[in-house]
């Protein structure tokens, strides 16, 4: 039977698709806030450490941060291929390298935390 | 005469002018371009716990960041993207997920209902125990 490493790749693009659509927009919504003047009481800086202290919330936060670039990776790659660029192999490369790689550093400062 | 032929093989040029054809393209691109903000998004979030490692006065720093008009434009622009994503997303979830119930298959309307549903009740929680209200 034939390999196919697809369902490596789709697998957390499609987990990371549906965790963005549940989670980004409010988590934006708290950002901007902040941007605009009025922070939530989470975003003090006493708050958010204790916060990230707790190794679950370490946990659920590398794993909503590697699959939200994962996935962001995966459909930029398809965009690329959409929009005329043929050197898949190379794209495909490029972004799940720098998805790992960004997330690799998440995970560092969430150990410093 | 094959040989001849394949000499010139027929390669079709594919730009990206193709989006603007059809006003359902360009839905489609719009919907596939909601990743630069949701990845970019995410990579300010990376950035920001670093800056939250690295102490009061670093974290102090970033939060002066988010206020500049550059930081606001942006949260501004990607909300839009992100929302776009997640109407998109659940809106396809029928399609996705189809269930089946003994004989018939659940409709299409309750399947991705459950999912806004579920994503309201997510949305508030998050600002709720965030406190943003």
């Amino acid at each position: 039977m034939a390999r196919s490493n697809k369902p490596l790749v789709w697998g957390p693009f499609a987990a990371g698709g549906t965790l963005t659509a549940f989670l980004t927009p409010a988590l934006i919504v708290l950002t901007l806030l902040a941007a605009l003047g009025h922070p939530p009481d989470a975003l003090g800086y006493e708050r958010l450490h204790a916060l990230v202290h707790n190794s679950f919330f370490k946990f659920g936060l590398a794993g909503v941060i590697g699959l939200s670039l994962w996935s962001a990776a995966h459909r930029l790659r398809i965009t690329a291929y959409d929009l005329g660029v043929r050197a898949d192999a190379l794209v495909a490369a490029v972004l799940y390298l720098a998805a790992l790689g960004c997330t690799g550093a998440a995970i560092y400062h969430l150990l410093r935390i | 005469m094959a040989e001849e032929v394949s000499r010139r093989p027929y390669v079709r040029e594919m730009g990206w002018r193709w989006i603007f054809r059809h006003p359902r393209y360009v839905r489609y691109m719009l919907r596939e371009f909601s990743c630069l903000f949701i990845g970019g998004y995410t990579l300010i979030m990376v950035w920001g716990l670093k800056q939250l490692a690295e102490g009061p006065a670093a974290w102090q720093a970033f939060l002066e960041w988010l206020r500049s008009p550059a930081s606001i434009v942006f949260h501004a622009v990607a909300l839009g993207f992100a929302l776009y994503h997640s109407i998109t997303w659940f809106n396809l979830t029928p399609k996705a997920m189809p269930l089946q119930l003994g004989e018939d298959f659940v409709a299409d309307g309750l399947i991705s209902g459950a999912h806004f549903a579920g994503w309201a009740a997510v949305s508030l929680a998050v600002l709720y125990f965030a406190g943003a209200f």
